[in-house]
Formats: structure tokens, C-alpha cells, sequence
């Protein structure tokens, strides 16, 4: 048994706690915003804020996230009170299939939690760890930039 | 008048269309969702065409049951056919709805519509107060004629679910008393299952049941965790029969044009009798590796056995996938549903279709319970149908004024198509491992090309994009599939492009001719015309660049009938090749969401470069190797170039945006790099090897 809290209420999840963290929040607490793309850390599509950072949510064991603070994209914001990155990706039709916004969404609100202002080769740098494969990088960024000005 | 073709197979207008009271209108295609927008254009044109608003078009997602049979969502067509098709339904209904309202209003004037609010002098009514499914159980009669009206554009209807991560992906969807399934997939696809002891497995307490027939294998588990944690167990038992049966991975070019092959003359124009005389003869081989799809999500499905078949899937082509289900399992197809739910971003035929197949066989032997059936990464980047390896040979003859007089392109490689629904067994990988009903596995298909009329497979785009006099494209398909090979977005129009292209630049320098003004030399269609000279402008064409840097033109009609595309790019070149800018024109007849189109153009630009930079798929003698991001590397945000797009206005009819800028920015950037180290890196992808191996 791990606690943590997950988008800022406090969940214990059973079970080993060699668990990971993504499997936990898709099919224990059925929090399918985060998506599974690799399963090895490689392309950011699970991404969530552990106590403030993006980490990929697929290779973080249950015992690594104990006591931490768990933000997914379903924490991030919501229609009624969107987070500004989430209005700016719709202002920019930010994505094609979407399948790795919600990473992206992730890296981009870790990046602004410390980088209020970030330059546009700031913002590719932060995001290289997500992948993309529909070809909506310069939308993204772009949408980013609004967000953080 | 003529109907759009869908109208032909599905004539009736309650079969695309109905009016509910509640203030909406259900629209029915046989398009699917791939992550391109189309459910948002086909909204578009419903909204347009019928006088309502967008929020108030539901589209109801494609599914065997109820839905029209469109075939596949493939080629860049959706727009052209599903569009077409919903443009002439609505223009009828409408009209049938204000024929309506007039005898209501006992009235010969013209009324006007609004939101779906009918008005005329004489009163007011709506779709909704007359909503009546039975006025629409008829057929479409052509009358009156649809017209395309350009339209504006409006935000994607999907993308809000995207990006508040609410469940909209297929790998999202929870059946009640669902169960998970893992496949244990062959090293290669020669392999044969010798042994596996399955025992240790079958007694986790997690596992509901090991599967075990032929050379397929898989294993069903109450949780997620547990049947990944047991498939990679029996993967560890596996004992198999691994021939050595891939080809030299390092000399592709020498395999393919060695190998037994069904050779044809695809097309070719002889406007002389007797040739005039060669000033000069330039001729050239070109080649690309297995390019992989490398979708960011891997392919996923879920399916229920019971007294009938039903499948979740993001397959392409749902009516084809039931075909060979039904095929698979000997069942009538009316006793198989596919639904189709949105994966993740489709670039071709890839291996939706496949697990679509593992989690049927995996639910007949779940006792009626629902499973749910997601391939591994890296099953997903090494037994995915691959787009396959190819060589080009182009030889081209220049007359002493510097005109191309000749053109011959020759290609080899496998064919482009082992789609599902269209082959004497099931075109699906799992069939090929084992017989569901017992008996041998079926046979496993040989790619084949779509005829050269829609547009060709290895042949895509080698009909020349230019006015020569003379020209002929032959094909080698190569018979021999060591890996299995499909459509990958555009075909042979990536490679034959490139090659095509490449030859143009050199062609112009022989000729002492700028490559913009050879290929307006060449070229009469102002439509094509238009792109070129616009593409250039927006380049910044004939101004200086940095040492070390260079600037390359690209240019073709997508399948010679579709969309205009023509792309400057500028590259640098350093101890890799940096793509810096793209500056693409196109021309896609009338637009129905211009934000859409430029999203399109884009991204097909940018898996583009993907491509040509860095894209290749490895493999040994006995299996791939390229199965993780590591060795299959794509490009990042940091190496993205800026891309502008410029649509060209059009009154010409609707073609697809999807697959148009992908060989035009191949070329360009091959053309770049000529410009900036003065040679020509005939061998994709462009990494500093094949950079360094082109100067020797």
C-alpha cells in the first residue's frame, strides 16, 4: 500500500509497490489521461508533474511517488476553468490525432512552473522528450508561447 | 446528372442523414477518424450544405452495422468521396425539408434556412418541428446539383477531449467485466514455435487462460499488469525455429533488383516516332530503407465472443477487417460488428487490423467476457506492416538545347498493398501463425500495387509531374516478402519523387539552368506553375545563403491527379543535416477548412523530414532490431523547422491534403544538400554516413 495524493486528494493504491505509477492511475483509478506510447520513458506520452517536475509516469515504481504530490492532464485544468496552456492549445488547434498532447500539456506546465517567460528554443528543449508523429510541433510551441506570455 | 460513386453503393438518404427533433442532425460516413480532422471537415460541409450550425451536426462514428460502406480511409479521399457523397444527401434533404415548409406555408417562394430555422414571409418552422425519418427513405436522384463553397474553418471537435485528457482513444475504453490480453509475437516472421512449456504460466493466479496454437501464442490475465508480466514470461520459454531469412540489411539495392519479380510497363508516352538525338544521357540509381509507421500509441483492441463477434477497433477499414474476421473464424459476416473508436495518429496500413485478430482469438477462449488486447512498443515498431525498401533507376536524355526529349524511371521493391478484405485468406498477421478453426495457418499474402487509375503503389508519382515528350515507367514487383510490407502514407510517391527530383537539379545544372526556371521550362499546367513560383517566392529563391547551408526545390502533383505541392527548403549541413525552413505551396482545389489543410500539408512535411534525416528500419538475418525508440529514432521538437504554408485559392473540386507535401520535401531537402556540399545523396535516409559515402 503507497499514498500520495493524485491532482491534490490523497488516494492509497494497493498492491506491490513495484507497481507503476501509470498503470495505477489507468486502471485503478481510471485516470486514462495519461497515455501508455513506450513503457520505457522514451517518448513522454504518459507524463506527469511528480512534486512539481515531468517524469514519465511508465517506468516511476509506486514506491518512488510515496508521500509526492501526482499531477495528470485530468488535474491540469478542465472546460469550466481550463490551465491557460489548455486554452491556448485549442486557440491554436494544437495537435492532429492528440494521442501525445497530454504529455506534451505536462512538460509544457512543469516547464512554466519554473520558466514563467521561456524563449521559443527553451520551449523545444523542454519538449524533446515528448515525440510527436503527426507533425503539430510548431503548433504546439506555439500555442506554449501564448500561454506563456 | 452523375452521382459522387458512395451514392452508387449507398443510395439511401436516411443511410447518410437524420433530422432529430431535439435540434441536431445524426451524420453517418464510412470514414474513420485518424487523427487528420476529417469528422470535422465532413461536419463542415454537412453544416454548410444543410444550413445548420457545426455544434449541431452529430457524426456518428463508422460501424459495420449501421453505417455506410466507404471502403477504406486511405489515399487523401475522405474529402473527395465521404465529402462529396454528404455535400449531395444534405443538398437533397434540404431540399426536400423546404418543399416541405412551403406546402406548409402554402407558398412558391425561395425560403431561407438558419441554424435550421426555415423562414419565409409567410412564417417560420425548422428541420426540427418537421423532423420526419421517413421523408429521407429515398434514394439520392442527383437533383439539385451540390455546389463545394470554400469554407472557413471551425475547431477540430475532437481536440477538447485531447486536451483535458478525457477518455476518447480506444485504448480508453472499460467494458464491464473486461479482461486483458498479451500476444507472444514470432522473432521473425519465418519463425516457427517449437515448444513453450505453458504450465508455471497457467498457474499464476492472475491468469485466466494461456493460449497455444501453431506459432501463436498469448495469454489472458485478470489486470493489465498481469498478462504483461506473463507474456513476458512465455516469451522467456519460447523455444523457436528462427531461419535466417532477411535479406543484407547494409545492400537492400543488390537484393531487390536480384530477386524474381513480376515486371510491367506501367505507362509511357511516345509522341515521336523516331527520338531526336541525346545531346546528353544522365541515368542514376536511388534507394530507401523499411520505413515503420512509428504511430506514438500502439495499436490496441478489444472484443467480445458470444453468439456473435464484436470488435472495438481502429482499423481503417472496418467492413474489410469484419471480411476477414469472418474469413478467420469461419463465421457468416453477419454474425461480426466492428466499431470503429479513434486510435492513435494512422499514417497507413498499420497493425490495427492485426490485434483487432489477437483479441477475438484471445475472447473465444474468455468464456463471453470482453478483452482488451494492446501490442507492446516493441512489437509495434518491429511486426507492424512496414512501408517497404526501394530502389529507382531514372535515365533521362537532354537534347543539345537543354530540354528533356526522354525520361525512363524503373522501380523495384515489394508491393504496397496487404490490406485486409481483398486477398483469398485473412490479411492478418496472427492468421498467418495459425488457423483459428484447427487446420494450417493461412497463407500469408504477397503485397500488391493498387492499379496506376487510383493512383498506384510502388509506381505512385513515377508518371512524370512534367510535359516530356517521351517517358516510360516500368516496375519490378518483387515477389519475395522476407518483411512484410504495406501502404505507408503515399506509397512509392516519397521515394519516386525524391528520385524524379533530384534528377531535375542536375538535369538544370547540365543545361546551365536555374532549377526553378527547368522546371517551368518543362511544365505548362498554370496550376503547377502557380505553386512553384510561390513556393520560391516565400523561399526567398535565388538570395544568398550562408556557407555550409543550401536551399533545394521540390515539386509534384500528387498521384498526378490530386493536390499541387512544390516546397523550398533550406538545410545546413554540419556533422548532420539540420532542416531550417520549409517554405510550401499547394493547390488542393476548394478548401473546406483552410486551418485544416495547412495542419495537414504540415504535418506530412514534417514526418517528411522525419524520414529523410533519420528513418530507416534495422534488422539482422533472423529479425528487426530497430524495436525501441533508441534505434528507431524519430525527429524531436529541437530539430522541427519552420514551416509556412501557402494555399493557393481554387475552384477546382476538393482533393486530399493528407499525403501531397511528403515527396515534394523530401526533394527539396536532397536538393538542399546538393546546393550546400555540391553532391547528391541518392541513398535515404541522409544520415553522415550516407552523407560521407556520397563523396567517394
Amino acid at each position: 500500500m503507497v499514498t500520495l495524493t493524485v491532482n491534490g486528494a490523497a488516494v492509497a493504491l494497493p498492491g506491490p509497490d513495484t507497481a507503476m505509477l501509470l498503470d495505477a492511475l489507468r486502471n485503478t483509478l481510471g485516470l486514462t489521461g495519461s497515455r501508455y506510447g513506450c513503457g520505457a520513458g522514451n517518448c513522454g506520452a504518459c507524463m506527469v508533474l511528480i512534486d512539481g517536475y515531468a517524469q514519465p509516469a511508465c517506468t516511476a515504481p509506486l514506491w518512488s511517488v510515496a508521500n509526492k504530490a501526482v499531477v495528470t492532464i485530468e488535474g491540469l485544468g478542465t472546460p469550466d476553468r481550463p490551465h491557460r496552456l489548455q486554452t491556448a492549445f485549442l486557440d491554436h488547434q494544437a495537435g492532429q490525432c492528440g494521442y501525445c498532447l497530454a504529455g506534451i500539456l505536462i512538460s509544457a506546465a512543469g516547464l512554466l512552473a519554473r520558466v514563467p517567460h521561456p524563449t521559443e528554443a527553451a520551449i523545444r528543449d523542454a519538449l524533446d522528450r515528448n515525440l510527436c508523429r503527426c507533425g503539430a510541433h510548431n503548433r504546439i510551441v506555439r500555442a506554449v508561447l501564448q500561454a506563456s506570455q | 446528372m452523375t452521382l459522387p460513386p458512395a451514392l452508387h453503393t449507398t443510395p439511401r438518404l436516411g443511410h447518410w442523414l437524420r433530422v432529430d427533433p431535439g435540434g441536431w442532425v445524426e451524420a453517418f460516413t464510412g470514414k474513420v477518424e485518424l487523427g487528420q480532422g476529417i469528422l470535422t471537415a465532413l461536419a463542415q460541409i454537412v453544416a454548410t450544405t444543410l444550413g445548420v450550425g457545426v455544434d449541431q451536426v452529430r457524426m456518428v462514428a463508422a460501424n459495420t452495422d449501421h453505417s455506410p460502406d466507404e471502403g477504406v480511409t486511405s489515399g487523401s479521399l475522405s474529402v473527395q468521396h465521404s465529402g462529396a457523397a454528404l455535400r449531395q444527401v444534405c443538398a437533397e434533404v434540404r431540399a426536400l425539408y423546404l418543399t416541405r415548409a412551403a406546402a406548409a406555408f402554402a407558398t412558391t417562394e425561395a425560403l431561407q434556412v438558419d441554424r435550421g430555422v426555415i423562414r419565409g414571409t409567410a412564417g417560420q418552422t425548422s428541420y426540427w418541428a418537421l423532423a420526419d425519418d421517413t421523408l429521407l427513405d429515398r434514394d439520392a436522384v442527383g437533383v439539385p446539383a451540390a455546389v463545394a463553397v470554400p469554407g472557413v474553418g471551425t475547431p477540430r471537435i475532437d481536440l477538447p477531449d485531447k486536451v483535458f485528457g478525457r477518455p476518447r482513444f480506444i485504448h480508453d475504453l472499460v467494458l464491464p467485466g473486461m479482461l486483458h490480453g498479451r500476444m507472444v509475437r514470432r522473432p521473425n516472421p519465418m519463425a516457427r514455435l517449437l515448444s513453450v512449456d505453458t504450465h508455471a504460466v497457467e498457474a499464476r493466479p492472475d491468469v485466466v487462460a494461456v493460449l497455444l496454437a501453431g506459432s501463436l501464442l498469448g495469454v489472458i490475465a485478470v489486470n493489465e499488469a498481469a498478462a504483461e508480466a506473463a507474456a513476458a514470461v512465455l516469451a522467456a520459454l519460447c523455444q523457436w525455429d528462427e531461419p535466417e531469412s532477411l535479406p543484407d540489411a547494409h545492400d537492400l539495392s543488390t537484393w531487390l533488383q536480384s530477386q524474381p519479380a513480376d515486371i510491367s510497363v506501367i505507362a509511357s508516352e511516345r509522341q515521336h516516332d523516331q527520338p531526336p538525338a541525346a545531346a546528353h544521357t544522365i541515368r542514376h540509381r536511388f534507394t530507401r530503407p523499411y520505413l515503420a509507421h512509428a504511430s506514438i500509441g500502439p495499436s490496441c483492441a478489444l472484443a467480445q465472443y458470444g453468439d456473435r463477434l464484436t470488435i472495438w477497433s481502429h482499423s481503417q477499414a472496418i467492413f474489410n477487417l469484419r471480411r476477414d474476421l469472418a474469413l478467420a473464424f469461419a463465421l457468416p459476416e453477419a454474425a461480426v460488428s466492428v466499431q470503429h473508436v479513434e486510435g492513435a495518429g494512422c499514417y497507413g496500413h498499420n497493425p490495427a487490423d492485426d490485434v483487432a485478430f489477437d483479441a477475438a482469438w484471445l475472447a473465444r477462449g474468455a468464456g463471453g467476457r470482453p478483452v482488451r488486447v494492446q501490442w507492446s512498443r516493441a512489437d509495434e515498431l518491429g511486426c507492424a506492416p512496414f512501408g517497404p525498401a526501394m530502389a529507382v533507376e531514372i535515365a533521362a536524355d537532354l537534347d543539345a538545347a537543354g530540354s528533356i526529349i526522354d525520361w525512363r524511371h524503373t522501380i523495384w521493391g515489394n508491393g504496397h498493398g496487404t490490406r485486409p478484405g481483398r486477398g483469398s485468406s485473412p490479411a492478418l498477421l496472427g492468421a498467418w501463425a495459425a488457423c483459428p478453426a484447427g487446420a494450417e495457418p493461412f497463407e500469408r499474402q504477397t503485397a500488391i500495387n493498387p492499379p496506376l487509375a487510383a493512383g498506384g503503389g510502388a509506381e505512385r508519382n513515377a508518371v512524370p509531374s512534367y510535359d516530356f515528350p517521351s517517358w516510360q515507367v516500368t516496375n519490378h514487383r518483387v515477389l519475395a516478402m522476407p518483411l512484410r510490407a504495406s501502404a505507408l502514407r503515399s506509397l512509392g510517391a516519397f521515394m519516386n519523387v525524391y528520385a524524379a527530383e533530384l534528377m531535375m537539379d542536375e538535369l538544370a545544372g547540365v543545361a546551365g539552368c536555374d532549377p526553378l526556371a527547368f522546371r517551368l521550362r518543362h511544365c505548362t499546367d498554370p496550376r503547377a506553375r502557380a505553386v512553384l513560383e510561390r513556393a520560391a517566392a516565400h523561399g526567398g529563391w535565388g538570395t544568398p545563403m550562408l556557407d555550409g547551408s543550401g536551399r533545394g526545390i521540390g515539386y509534384a502533383r500528387y498521384k498526378n491527379t490530386g493536390a499541387y505541392c512544390a516546397v523550398v527548403a533550406e538545410i545546413e549541413a554540419g556533422a548532420e543535416i539540420h532542416v531550417r525552413r520549409l517554405a510550401i505551396a499547394c493547390d488542393v482545389g476548394v478548401v473546406v477548412d483552410p486551418d485544416g489543410v495547412a495542419n495537414q500539408i504540415e504535418g506530412g512535411a514534417i514526418q517528411a523530414v522525419s524520414w529523410v534525416l533519420k528513418e530507416e528500419v534495422q534488422f539482422d538475418r533472423a529479425g528487426v532490431t530497430s524495436t525501441d525508440w533508441d534505434r528507431y529514432p524519430i525527429l524531436r521538437f529541437s530539430d522541427v523547422p519552420a514551416v509556412n504554408v501557402d494555399i493557393v485559392p481554387s475552384h477546382a473540386p476538393s482533393v486530399g491534403a493528407g499525403e501531397a507535401s511528403v515527396g515534394p520535401t523530401a526533394a527539396a531537402i536532397g536538393n538542399a544538400v546538393a546546393a550546400a556540399l555540391g553532391v547528391r545523396v541518392r541513398d535515404l535516409p541522409l544520415r553522415a554516413e550516407r552523407v560521407v559515402a556520397a563523396f567517394r
